[in-house]
């Protein structure tokens, strides 16, 4: 650097992150920087538009927006903006406009890299300022953005109004009026304590009780609403309304274990702005025909973008996503039952795999069964079942998810069973295990009943979360199985390519990145007999008990989660971009930050899948059958 | 923004003169700067490639005074690239006062150990050719360097410059306030570089030196443009 360029230099170094830096480094920066001059009003980076600079002010005022248009932060001389697209993938993640004349020193991304690469407090200036103003900045007044992140303990504006079930209809629509309710809560105070019963809301009372002319000395109990859909209060006011749309009700109570916190309405939730995914969803439910639902179908991708433009976590994308693709089967059984007349015997629809996981991305295949009713006689109902069956996964491919490879769908005879084959299957996969049949089972320990009698998939459930925790053989060789398949990581932290379809030298972030993590918590979760599939919900269930040090499923979950964002994002800019998304990365395509933390989180696979042969004895081929 | 302002002087054909100069200049580096040729008069101001220039001399004669060094940076109206800044010191011909050793924060020892401007013609001459000079006060770089030229090669060297100086002295017609207004406490409006930035918003250099003066200068354009032209304006509005 000339001497000259001192000024220029020591502006700078009065500035975090540069306060610290090393000469050289400074120098470097210098010698970069290209100089432009803004007058106030200018919009100096535009939302999505390529930028390859970060942007230092040396004199003058900024203000960053966030996509919406809303204001973000506002900053002056000496501060750096742009840094979050760097970041990534080189395109502007917040608009920024000038707001007094200014004068910006622009620092390349290659020096920006650099640094980025050689200062440690510059590296984790960036992140961490990206880390907490994201976070700042998702918990702001930003509507949609609350309905993601908030939990529905938040809605809850009182304490629950309940009755017992004992009383009279005037006693209950007397105690909703003197307490200014919409829905009264029934109890069954038969037991130690009292459980929530049933449900009555204002609708019912028009409906049920004046419309049929009912005496007020009606017992509640016979006009109620049993059966009840709840929510937890762990969850998140966007689940609330997922909940809410699936089921069509209007209230939901919220529960913690058998206790009712609160009873969230409808109206609570249409106070925040609307989310499109829940629009897609409560859409899904009006259209009448497959055509309708092809031409929906189209707005699911459109959604998964939004949704990681808004900051979502894996998790709540992967559920939204997942909620999406049960809606579209849900929908489909209701098409198929009015064509088909009623079912001969009840049955359960299940989803397996990602969708019962509510991992669901973009790019997916149908992975589902049939569970009847044991009265089912092949010879007499199968006909009625085959079709349904076909009439759900034909219109499923329709609207983008693809039939399964494996054949593991509800029109496979194997798969369309009545709940006491389902049972020995289970108990055969656990009691008896071989490897080759597990692997491609696998699926099938990831399970969630979606239409019908749900309570069969519950019992399933339930058979396995007893049978599995103590076979030592089945847990060893599920713990195998998922020894199969190994982050790409290689001996000098340098990453493992492979070559995909269009000779490109990529890695797989999902056969190789987010499958190795689901499939070595699944077993865990088995082992310690967790009902939950989630991957997330696993690990929580699975940190409840000592069999991981806290550490390490803290560790985990971050991996799981970074590695699912990154897949996430990388598919979402596939949609942008008019490609097909698909789950293959080349490693240039990432940043550095990205390349980095993705390096970390596959080592920390790596040690979870060495923790996992050593806990479940899954080492070598010594104990093969 | 349509301009009302016109500084350039169109008489003059700078095109053709870089024609001319091209077939009559003996020095190679003077006839390669001629040759590489001079933006067309309608050029948009944004598409011309610029160079700041700046010299810090022992006075303010051309006659009677030497340049005791050279800053230089190029650019354009999309940036300016500190990474292409030049700057050198060069040994004057005259005795360096010592009043003007201050000014320009150059020890002796500094100079005496500079080339002659002869010897650093050549990156001079990479850096002016194919750009035009913008400078602050049109009445130091270009009499300098011809006076210095006609001394080492004997040769001159005709070019057009942008002043900054002039742009700010033409917004500013009537910046002496009359007595009147003196007594109503209107003050003077200064088209000195320093005070000239202030208006824009630039920020003040604790140093002076002929580069940070340079890379004041083309940040003082790009700022006057903005302002009060356009990136679309020709660059014959701007010269002179």
């Amino acid at each position: 650097m000339q001497a000259e360029l001192l000024d220029i230099r020591n502006h700078i170094v009065q500035h975090a992150p540069f306060d610290e830096m090393p000469e050289e480094l400074l120098d470097r920066i210098v010698t970069g920087i290209e100089v432009v001059y803004y007058r106030a009003g200018t919009q100096v980076l535009e939302l999505g538009q390529q930028n390859h600079w970060l942007h230092y002010i040396r004199s003058g005022a900024v203000e960053i927006f966030r996509r919406s248009g809303e204001l973000y932060n506002r900053i002056g001389e000496g501060e750096i903006f742009g840094q979050f697209g760097l970041l990534r993938n080189q395109k502007v993640r917040f608009p920024a406009k000038a707001i007094e004349d200014c004068l910006i020193y622009k620092i390349p991304y290659e020096t920006f890299q650099l640094l980025w690469e050689n200062d440690e407090n510059f590296a984790d200036f960036v992140e961490i300022e990206d880390h907490s103003r994201l976070r700042t900045a998702v918990s702001r007044k930003h509507k949609s953005n609350e309905l993601m992140s908030a939990k529905v303990t938040r809605l809850i504006a009182r304490a629950p109004v309940s009755a017992p079930t004992t009383v009279r209809l005037q006693e209950a629509a007397r105690i909703m009026t003197d307490n200014g309710v919409s829905a009264l809560l029934l109890m069954d105070e038969t037991g130690d304590s009292p459980r929530l019963k049933g449900i009555i809301t204002d609708r019912d009372l028009r409906t049920r009780a004046v419309t049929n002319a009912l005496p007020s000395e009606t017992p509640i109990s016979e006009i109620m609403s049993e059966g009840l859909i709840t929510i937890s209060a762990r969850s998140y006011i966007f689940e609330a309304m997922l909940t809410m749309l699936h089921n069509n009700v209007h209230h939901l109570p919220v529960m913690e274990g058998h206790e009712v916190r609160g009873v969230i309405a409808l109206s609570d939730i249409v106070k925040y702005e609307s989310q499109s995914s829940l629009y897609l969803v409560s859409n899904i439910f009006h259209q009448n025909d497959i055509k309708g639902l092809r031409k929906i179908s189209r707005e699911v991708r459109d959604s998964f973008v939004r949704m990681v433009n808004e900051d979502a976590n894996s998790h709540m994308i992967g559920s939204a996503i997942a909620g999406i693709g049960r809606s579209f089967s849900q929908r489909l059984l209701e098409l198929g039952e009015e064509k088909l007349g009623p079912p001969p015997v009840p049955y359960c629809f299940m989803a397996l795999g990602s969708m019962a996981r509510d991992e669901q991305l973009v790019v997916t295949d149908q992975d589902n069964a049939l569970v009847l009713d044991d009265s089912f006689i092949p010879e007499e109902h199968d006909e009625y079942f085959l079709a349904l069956a076909k009439f759900v996964s034909d219109g499923l491919a329709e609207c983008g998810y693809t039939y399964c490879t494996g054949d593991i769908m509800a029109t496979n005879p194997k798969w369309r069973q009545p709940l006491c084959v389902w049972k020995n299957y289970f108990t055969d996969w656990i009691e008896n295990p071989k490897a080759e049949a597990l692997l491609n089972s696998n699926i099938f320990f990831d399970l969630d009943g979606i239409h019908g009698e749900t309570d069969f998939a519950e019992q399933l459930k339930t058979l396995i979360v007893d049978k599995a925790s103590s076979s030592q053989r089945f847990l060893t060789f599920l713990a195998r199985n998922a020894l199969n398949r190994t982050p790409p990581l290689g001996f000098f932290r340098t990453f493992v390519l492979e070559e995909d379809g269009k000779h490109q030298k990529t890695f797989n972030l999902k056969r190789r990145g987010t499958a190795p993590v689901s499939d070595l918590i699944r077993v865990h979760a088995l082992a310690c007999g967790s009902r939950s599939q989630n991957s997330f919900e696993r690990l929580r269930d699975i940190g409840k008990t000592k069999l991981m040090l806290d550490d390490d499923t803290g560790n985990l979950r971050d991996a799981l989660e970074f590695i699912s964002i990154v897949r996430i994002r990388h598919q979402a800019l596939a949609i942008e971009e008019g490609r097909e998304p698909d789950n293959n990365v080349r490693p240039e395509d990432l940043s550095p930050f990205e390349r980095s933390h993705l390096k970390d989180a596959f080592q920390i696979v790596s040690n979870a899948q060495k923790f996992l042969r050593f806990r479940y004895n899954a080492g070598g081929a010594t104990r093969n059958v | 923004m349509s301009s009302i302002l016109r500084v350039g002087k169109r008489k003059q054909n700078w095109p053709e003169t870089y024609q001319k100069g091209a077939e009559q200049a003996e020095d190679q580096r003077i006839r390669a700067f001629y040759e590489a040729g001079c933006p067309a008069p309608e050029t948009p101001i944004g598409d011309v490639p610029l160079l700041a220039l700046d010299f810090e001399t022992t006075g303010l004669e051309a006659a009677q005074h030497s340049i005791v060094s050279i800053g230089l940076v190029p650019f354009t109206l999309s940036g300016i690239q500190l990474g292409q800044c030049w700057h050198q010191v060069v040994r004057p011909r005259l005795p360096l006062h010592k009043t003007s050793i201050t000014i320009h924060g150059i020890t002796h020892s500094e100079i005496e150990n500079a080339p002659d401007l002869e010897e650093v013609l050549g990156p001079l001459f990479e850096h002016l050719t194919g750009r035009i000079p913008v400078v602050h006060y049109r009445n130091i770089e270009r009499p300098f360097l011809n006076v210095a030229l006609q001394n080492r090669v004997s040769e001159r060297l005709s070019f057009p410059v942008i002043d900054t100086m002039e742009i700010e002295a033409q917004l500013h017609p009537k910046r002496n306030p009359s007595r009147w207004q003196q007594l109503l406490g209107k003050k003077p409006v200064s088209i000195r570089l320093a005070d000239s930035r202030l208006r824009y918003g630039l920020p003040h250099y604790a140093s002076h030196n002929a580069l940070i003066d340079a890379i004041a200068t083309a940040e003082l354009l790009q700022a006057q443009i903005l302002h009060h032209f356009s990136p679309d304006t020709p660059v014959s509005d701007l010269w002179v």
